[in-house]
Formats: structure tokens, C-alpha cells, sequence
């Protein structure tokens, strides 16, 4: 077993963690960093984070991610990392010359109490920034919610540092992308295309980290939301935000920054998220839903109900980021299956209030936590209690999908030993059709491999 | 000489001119044209500058991740915020073999005090003893380790002292690392910490000796993708015992015991050389260098150590068994021979891999153009014999060096100076190891801590049928159309150590250029215009 001293008799735990769902707020920075066109992410602290950082976004995407960063030494953390900071600005311009540099912090540089903030602002005074080169930042302590909270945080930079107002609104709608892949940002942006809007989306990890092979290393592939755009988004006629806990703050900042309404959405996954993503943008953009959309939305329709005997009363455990396990959970629940644990190491009030609301009724028996110590160890504990018939998550859920022998799909992040993630959508109808083609293989192929022969079926 | 069309002194300068200044003069110091005749200093071991893209991870990594990680039976705690424990979970491929299946393994799991802000402002001892409770209460492990990271050094929190008292409060073995990830310039200086500490609190507990006439500890393999185990086989197959691995699939209890062995091989120079020459003052245990990657390489290594127990049957039975493998590997080698022959490969690994990972390239008849280290030392570069010329500075003046002094009552040399001086005569070099560029061709390029532009212009000059490098170099010199073989993960094949290694690294070597789809990187209509004339007609 490869986790062979978990056990079904649970201890009160008040100050240890074992196998988290969820890792620390720089990487999340780096990520939505990376969504901007021509950005060079940069980490203030030691190497050892950003080497971390990027070898987890290179082990789930499979494509270069690149950064740089401030490289700590003792001296530094002493002194305070205001020289290694301009040293690094000047440096990364006149070595790697991007457009911006996107700068978050670390525990070490946050412990120190580095104001990123007043450095950067010398860098400007002295001349270390190119004419129509950016810095911007965002502060990233690691001891501070998650790797989600990095994400919404360096997404509210892009609206702290570059949305403007113009005496002109335009005829646009910002999308705030919670955490999701390029896939899935490509998806949210084919979903608007096809409805004829035009949007804003940022950020934008499409056709940055999802690039071609072309015998040439495009350092700042042809992707990412511009910088004029970005600007623009102060004049939008609205922002849409999805996912509360990656898009709110950005929304709000923007709504107080530049009057631009907004609505928070979960992001789109699943029949009723997507539902609701497609009547905000219809009302918002003030156009009639075209009938590809609802053709696309029949589609998903006609086959959940084709293989609803399939999903009927399974009992599913989900872990990840809550963007993404709320309309999830959301959508197993329009399929009739049961999801009865969840857990997400993410802090934040919304997460419980969210799932109350959707399984007090129809799954009062689930059981659900985040924030700290809502971790893999207590999920797999409950399983160890009362099995499940599937599990969805990140790559580290083959450990208990194996020990216990149950079929794992795997969403979120990071997802380190497969690929398709970031090619093949969840968002949107035809992402929901994703998913459950993934979730019936699973199950099918397990039942396949498992049952007694005479109760092989050659047809579903 | 190679490549004599390739001017290497320019392109030195070429690559320097973009640089600013004072971070050109720093770099310039650390790319050396190789002359191996007179080897020439390298700048190495020194801080990356702010702003350039590193392979280079921190002390934490070198210190958890690296040495301590691949120990089973050992729960190691991390405190500190949730990050650098998850990080660390399962990302190195040190596979472990428990004996039975209700031995202890904890290296699925993942351990942290998942520090909260709270912790930051007030301490996070009282959390870290409440998690040390928790951890024995629910796992009973018989050893923690405790791991710092950045913050915990910066507020102070004492892991040494919380250490001692909740070793005195649960009876079991519990020790703490100060291997907080802004110390030292690289992995490295986690490395020696971590020695350090097992000097410290392990090794040398164990009262058992181990049965066996010709007894070794084997120091720096990792048993990455299963080297190890096929080190383990060959070892078991010549009738050599090995009392500890450090630290491919090894216990506590393994390393309690190592003061016992006759013999410390060294395969990692880097990483585990601080624990040959501590075991060597304390115990009296002799060390040399060895390398087993590649079949000729593991083939004199295990001569040698056969050669310093200098019994006969041994050395007899080391011989067949020599005889038995390479013929297997030259069958291979044979198959594969004609397709590698001629390639060029480069290597820009750890502290010793981009050194030894030469030998199975040279075997496939292919040649080194360039390679540089992660987190080598001089030492690494230019041989033992530079220590005492290294100009000790500040990031490496606060890695702790221990005091050790004789054991007096274990301290047992293996072997007189007289047995050592015949044992030299025979080519046999204790505490020796003379590092890479020795063994490079005249001409290549050695670079310390490549950047990632360098790595790129590199690629540019001279067009590597393969580069090896880790994950986060991998998909940038794949978009350049260049296949990049890891040598971290091994791109998770191998292994690669040993007699069968070598088998698997030729096998592998020849899918690799023997790729398909790198020629069709470009669409028909990108190669040719195949529209124009019809239009035109």
C-alpha cells in the first residue's frame, strides 16, 4: 500500500497537516502573471521558491514557464532585498527585455517586511525601467491562504496598475478568469465569440502556455492579455467575475477604480454554471442568446440523460481549489450522483456557505471542510470509512485511488502525470461533455476490468 | 581540439556583451574554454545574480528534498508555510523498497506545521511541539526530522531546541536542520547541512554490526528511478555487503549501523563527500570516489573496491561477474552504436551527473561539447586538490563545518598508511576525486550555473543532438526543436546506474535519435509554396 499507515480512526489535529490540497500563494502569482502578454514573472525571495514554482507549472503544463527571481542570500534577508531588486530589474531588461515585469513576493521578503511597493517606485525614479516597460506587484505571503489567494492577488494588480477610465465606454464586458486552464480559457472566449461579444478576458494563459513547436523558444508566446487592453478594461460596459475566490477582488477593485459593474459567477463548469456565465453575458452585453449556444447546451443535455443510469447515486470525493470543486459538486448533483466529501485547503467562509447551500438537501450526509488541515489525509480517512465510487483531483489523488481501487479523474491542479488538460476544456457545454466522458470511461473501464465475466457488456 | 570551426573564445564574448557591466564581469569568470591539460580556475559556488533565469533551487530542497528524502522509515516534518513541504512531495524519483508490507514508509506522505500568519507574528514553536504530538501520536515513527524554512529562521523559532525537548518528552529520535532556503547560494548548502546532521544524531547508533566479509557504505546515490536497486544487485552478485546507502532506499536503522563497513564509496561527490570525510576522522573509515554510471566506469569501480579488500576470491568473483554483464552491455552497445556515433550531446546537472553521465555518452561513441554544474564546487570542476586554494566567503562561512574528533573507542583506521600507499600504487586514490574538466576534450565549454540565455545561445552554436538538463530547461530546448533528455527525473525511465543503467541509457539514447517527429516540425506549405503557381495559372 502505498499509503499504508492511513487508517479510518481519526485524531483531532490542531497544528499538523498531511498531504495538503492545496500549496502556497506565489505560484498562483506566477500563473495569472503568466496570462499577461509579454509579463516576466518575478519572485522576491529565494531561488528555491521560484525554481519550485516553475517546475510545477512546467511539470503540469509540459511547456516552458519562465521566470526569474531575486535569489536570497543570508546577507539579503538581513539587509532587506531592495538592491537585489533593482539589480534584478535592470538585469531582466537588459537580458530577457519583456514588457512588464510581474513582481510577487515570499514569506522570506514579507517576514522582512521588503516594501516592494517603494522599491519598485525607485526603480522607476532611477531609470531602471525602458520607456513603455511596466513594473507591477502584488504581495504573495505564503503563510496567508493559498496558492488561489496568489492568483486573485496578482489579478487585482493587473487592475490596480493599468485599468483606466476614459471619457468613452465601450462596447466591451470584462471576464476576470478565476484559476482554469488555457483550455479553458480558450473555451470561455469561443463561448463569446459565438455570442458575438467582445470581451476582455484577463488573465489569459491561452497561447501562452498551451504554444505550438515551432523549432523556435517564443520567450513571451503570441498569448496574454495587452497591456492596452487591460487598460480598456476600466471602460467596459461590465466585468463578469468568475470564480469568488480568484476574480472578487479584481472585480470589485474595478468597480471602485473605474464605476464598471459587476457580477461573480462560479467559474463554468457544468450545465447549470454554464447556464448562468451565458444569461450574465446576454444581459450584459445586452444580445440575444444564438442558437449554437443552446444546440451546444442540447448536446450535453441529450447525453446526460442518455447515461444518467451511469451517474445515478455515485458516490464521488473531490478535492481541489473551491473555484472549481463548488460548480463541480454543482454539476455531479445535476447528474444524480452524490458527491459526499470535499475537501480544499483554501480558507475562506464562501466555500462552506456554497456548499450548505447545494447539499443540505439533496446530500445531507456529505461531509465537506476546507482551510487548513481540509487535507488529503482526512479525505482519504473518510473514504477509508465509507468508500466512494470515483474520485476527482490533482494528480497527488493516484495514491489513494490506488490503495483503495477506485477510478480517479483528475481536475485541478497540479496535474502532473497526464495531459489534456490544458488542450481539452471543462468549461463551457462542450467542456461539460468533457467531463463526463472522463467520469464514464472511469467508471466503465473499472466495471469492465472488474466484473464477472458473464456480466461483460459489449454495449452501453 | 573540437569543433575547430567553432570560435568558443568569441562566443564567450558575444554572450558576455549582453550583459550589463559589472554582472558581465562576475559571469565571465564562470564560463571557461576547457584546456585539459592545464586546468583552469572556474568561478563556481558563488550567488546567481538577481534577474537571471537559474536552474538553481535553494538550501531546503538540497537539505529535505535531496539527502534526507529518500528515508523511509523517518516522518520529516517541515515547518514552515504549506508550500515547501508540497513542493517537496514525491518530486524527486527516489524510489524505496520496504521489506514487507507493513514496513514503515513515509515517503508518500507529506508532513507540514503549514504555517499560518499568526505563527509569523508570534512564534511558531508551540505549533511545531503540537505537530511533533501529533505526528507520533498518529504514526508512531521511531525518528523526526525537522526541517526549516525561510520564515523560521527569520523569527526565530528554535528547532534544535524543540527538537531536544520533545525528543525527552516521546523517547524517540527527533532532530531538527536549520536549512533555510536563503543560506548558502544553491542546493548545496543543504547538502552539507543535512550531512551534518546525520553526523550529528544518526550515524553511529546502531550497535548491531552487520553481518558480511567485505562490508561498504555506498554515498550518493539516491536510487533515482531505481539505481539503487540495480547498485544493490551487483553489489549482492560480487558477495559485497552494503551496510548503508545514502541515501537511495535506505532506514534509520541502515544508517545507524554505517560505522560498521570497512569502506566508504563516494558516487556523489558533491552532495555526500562532507559525510566520507567525517566518518573517516571519527571512525577511521577509508573513502575513494567511485562512478557508476556507465559500464566501464561501474566496471573499475568495482574493481577497485574488490582491489582494497584485496582478497583474491573476491577479486576473482568481481571479474566474472564484470565478464557476465559487459556482455550483455556490449551487445547493446552494438545495436545501438552506428546511430549515436558522432553526436554531440551537452550536460548541465546537479554536481556530479553532468560529470559522470559523460562516461555512457563516450561510451556511445558521442562527444561533450559543453557542461557545467547546478550547484558544483571548484573542487568539482578542477579536482580535490584546489580545496585548500578556495577563497571561503560569506554564504559559505555560515553553513556550519563540525568539529569531529576520533571516537575513542570506535575509532578503528581500516588501513595503515603503508596499506593505503601500496593500495595507491595500484591506482587506487583515497580522498581523491579530480573532477570534470580532466576528463573533458580540449576546446568544450564549461559553464557554472547556466542561465537560461546562455543555455539558449548555446543551442544556437552548435545544434546538440541532445541536451541534458532538468524540467524547467526541458520544454524550452524542445521548442527549439533539440530533444532534452533530464537527467534530474531521468525523463522517468532508468535507471541508469550499473551494468543494466547503461543498457537502459543506450536504449534510450537511440529512441531519442531516432525521433521521428523533431523532422517534422515544419507544415508542407511552411517548406514549400504550393498555391502561388496555381493562382498564377
Amino acid at each position: 500500500m502505498l499509503l499504508r499507515h492511513t487508517n479510518d480512526t481519526i485524531i483531532e489535529r490542531e497544528a499538523l497537516t498531511i498531504n495538503p490540497a492545496k500549496t502556497c500563494q506565489p505560484v498562483g502569482a506566477m500563473y495569472a502573471a503568466l496570462g499577461i502578454h509579454g509579463c516576466l514573472p518575478h519572485s522576491h525571495g529565494s531561488q528555491g521558491c521560484c525554481s519550485y514554482h516553475r517546475s510545477a507549472l512546467t511539470r503540469h503544463y509540459k511547456e516552458p514557464v519562465m521566470a526569474a527571481t531575486s535569489s536570497f542570500t543570508e546577507g539579503t534577508s538581513v539587509f532587506g532585498g531592495q538592491a537585489n531588486l533593482l539589480q534584478a530589474v535592470e538585469t531582466i531588461f537588459t537580458v530577457y527585455n519583456p514588457d512588464i515585469i510581474a513582481v510577487h513576493t515570499t514569506c522570506l521578503s514579507e517576514t522582512i517586511g521588503d516594501d516592494v511597493n517603494q522599491i519598485l517606485q525607485k526603480a522607476r525614479d532611477d531609470n531602471y525601467v525602458p520607456e513603455g516597460k511596466f513594473l507591477i506587484h502584488c504581495n504573495t505571503p505564503s503563510y496567508v491562504g493559498s496558492h488561489v489567494t496568489g492568483y486573485a492577488n496578482m489579478v487585482t494588480a493587473m487592475v490596480k496598475y493599468f485599468s483606466g477610465k476614459s471619457v468613452t465606454k465601450k462596447n466591451q464586458v470584462n471576464i476576470i478568469a478565476g484559476w482554469c486552464e488555457p483550455s479553458d480559457m480558450r473555451e470561455i472566449k469561443n463561448i463569446t465569440s459565438i455570442m458575438g461579444i467582445k470581451t476582455i478576458l484577463f488573465p489569459d494563459t491561452s497561447d501562452v502556455l498551451d504554444a505550438p513547436l515551432t523549432g523556435h523558444h517564443e520567450f513571451y508566446p503570441k498569448g496574454g492579455v495587452t497591456v492596452p487592453d487591460l487598460v480598456s478594461t476600466g471602460d467596459s460596459r461590465y466585468t463578469i467575475g468568475l470564480g469568488p475566490f480568484c476574480s472578487e477582488d479584481a472585480a470589485v477593485l474595478l468597480e471602485n477604480k473605474c464605476k464598471v459593474p459587476f457580477d461573480i459567477l462560479n467559474l463554468p463548469i457544468g450545465l447549470e454554471a454554464t447556464d448562468k456565465f451565458v444569461m450574465a453575458l446576454s444581459k450584459a452585453a445586452r444580445v440575444h442568446v444564438p442558437d449554437e449556444i443552446t444546440e451546444q447546451r442540447g448536446r450535453l443535455v441529450d447525453m446526460i440523460a442518455d447515461m444518467h443510469q451511469y451517474f445515478y447515486g455515485k458516490r464521488v470525493a473531490i478535492f481541489g481549489d473551491p473555484d472549481t470543486v463548488i460548480p463541480l459538486t454543482e454539476f455531479l448533483l445535476s447528474l444524480d450522483m452524490k458527491p459526499v466529501y470535499i475537501v480544499s485547503g483554501t480558507p475562506g467562509n464562501k466555500f462552506g456557505t456554497a456548499m450548505s447551500a447545494l447539499l443540505s438537501e439533496k446530500v445531507p450526509e456529505a461531509k465537506f471542510k476546507n482551510g487548513e488541515r481540509a487535507d488529503m489525509f482526512l479525505l482519504h480517512q473518510w473514504i477509508k470509512q465509507e468508500p466512494v465510487d470515483l474520485i476527482i483531483g490533482n494528480s497527488y489523488g493516484k495514491y489513494i485511488a490506488r490503495d483503495e481501487n477506485i477510478p480517479l479523474i483528475r481536475v485541478g491542479f497540479p496535474i502532473l502525470d497526464r495531459v489534456g488538460h490544458s488542450h481539452f476544456p471543462i468549461t463551457g457545454y462542450v467542456g461539460g461533455m468533457n467531463l463526463v466522458v472522463k467520469m464514464l470511461n472511469a467508471i466503465l473501464d473499472k466495471e469492465d476490468r472488474e466484473c464477472r465475466e458473464e456480466k461483460v457488456e459489449l454495449t452501453m | 581540439m573540437i569543433h575547430t570551426e567553432i570560435d568558443t573564445q568569441r562566443w564567450k564574448e558575444e554572450v558576455l556583451k549582453k550583459y550589463p557591466k559589472k554582472l558581465a564581469k562576475k559571469r565571465e569568470k564562470s564560463i571557461v574554454v576547457n584546456d585539459s591539460d592545464v586546468i583552469h580556475p572556474i568561478q563556481a559556488n558563488v550567488r546567481t545574480a538577481p534577474g537571471i533565469i537559474t536552474q538553481r533551487g535553494c538550501t531546503y530542497a538540497g537539505c529535505k528534498g535531496v539527502i534526507l528524502g529518500p528515508t523511509r522509515d523517518i516522518i520529516n516534518l517541515v515547518h514552515g508555510p504549506i508550500g515547501c513541504s508540497f513542493y517537496a512531495w514525491l518530486t524527486r524519483r527516489n524510489q524505496t523498497l520496504p521489506p514487507t508490507p507493513e514496513s514503515e514508509n513515509f515517503m508518500n506522505y507529506c508532513f507540514s506545521t503549514d504555517m499560518q500568519d499568526s505563527n509569523i507574528v508570534f512564534g511558531g514553536e508551540l505549533k511545531l511541539k503540537q505537530a511533533v504530538r501529533e505526528v507520533f501520536e498518529i504514526f508512531k515513527p521511531k525518528s523526526i526530522g525537522i526541517f526549516s524554512t525561510c520564515p523560521v529562521g527569520l523569527i526565530g523559532d528554535d528547532v534544535h531546541a524543540v527538537a531536544r525537548e520533545m525528543k525527552a518528552e516521546l523517547g524517540i529520535n527527533i532532530f531538527g536542520f536549520s536549512c533555510e532556503g536563503y543560506k548558502g547560494v544553491s542546493q548545496s548548502a543543504g547538502h552539507h547541512i543535512a550531512n551534518n546532521g546525520l553526523m550529528k544524531h544518526v550515524i553511529g547508533l546502531g550497535n548491531t554490526i552487520p553481518e558480511g566479509k567485505y562490508k561498504v557504505n555506498m554515498l550518493g546515490d539516491y536510487n533515482i528511478g531505481g539505481d539503487g536497486f540495480e547498485l544493490e544487485r551487483i553489489f549482492e552478485k560480487c558477495g559485497l555487503t552494503l551496510v548503508s546507502s545514502f541515501s537511495g532506499n535506505s532506514t534509520m536503522e541502515k544508517f545507524e549501523a554505517a560505522h560498521h563497513a570497512d569502506l566508504n564509496v563516494v558516487v556523489c561527490h558533491r552532495s555526500i563527500n562532507y559525510v566520507a570525510e567525517m566518518m573517516e576522522k571519527k571512525f577511521g573509515l577509508p573513502w575513494f570516489k567511485v562512478n557508476f554510471t556507465g559500464a566501464e566506469a561501474t566496471a573499475k569501480s568495482f574493481r577497485k573496491i574488490a582491489e582494497y579488500f584485496g582478497d583474491q576470491e573476491l577479486i576473482d568473483r568481481v571479474e566474472a561477474v564484470i565478464a557476465e554483464e559487459m556482455a550483455l552491455v556490449n551487445a547493446e552497445l552494438e545495436k545501438v552504436y552506428d546511430q549515436t556515433k558522432g553526436k554531440v550531446a551537452m550536460l548541465f546537472v546537479g554536481g556530479s551527473r553532468a560529470h559522470h553521465f559523460q562516461e555512457l555518452f563516450t561510451e556511445l561513441g558521442m562527444s561533450t561539447l559543453s557542461a557545467g554544474y547546478e550547484f558544483g564546487h571548484r573542487d568539482d570542476y578542477e579536482g580535490r586538490s584546489v580545496i585548500p586554494t578556495i577563497k571561503v566567503d560569506a554564504d559559505s562561512r555560515n553553513i556550519e563545518e563540525l568539529d569531529i574528533e576520533q571516537d575513542e573507542t570506535r575509532y578503528n583506521p581500516r588501513k595503515t598508511e603503508e596499506e593505503k600507499a601500496a593500495l595507491a600504487e595500484k591506482g587506487i586514490e583515497f580522498n581523491s576525486y579530480d573532477g570534470m574538466m580532466k576528463d573533458m576534450l580540449k576546446g568544450a565549454l564549461i559553464i557554472d550555473d547556466l542561465s537560461h540565455y546562455e543555455m539558449e545561445k548555446l543551442i544556437e552554436l552548435y545544434h546538440p543532438d541532445v541536451f541534458c538538463a532538468g524540467i524547467k530547461e526541458k520544454f524550452c530546448v524542445q521548442k527549439m526543436g533539440i530533444p532534452l533528455k533530464q537527467l534530474h527525473s531521468y525523463d522517468y525511465g532508468g535507471p541508469y546506474s550499473g551494468f543494466e543503467g547503461a543498457i537502459n541509457f543506450y536504449k534510450d539514447i537511440a529512441m531519442i535519435v531516432n525521433t521521428t517527429i523533431w523532422k517534422k516540425i515544419k507544415a508542407p506549405w511552411e517548406r514549400e509554396v504550393t498555391i502561388e503557381a496555381e493562382y498564377a495559372a
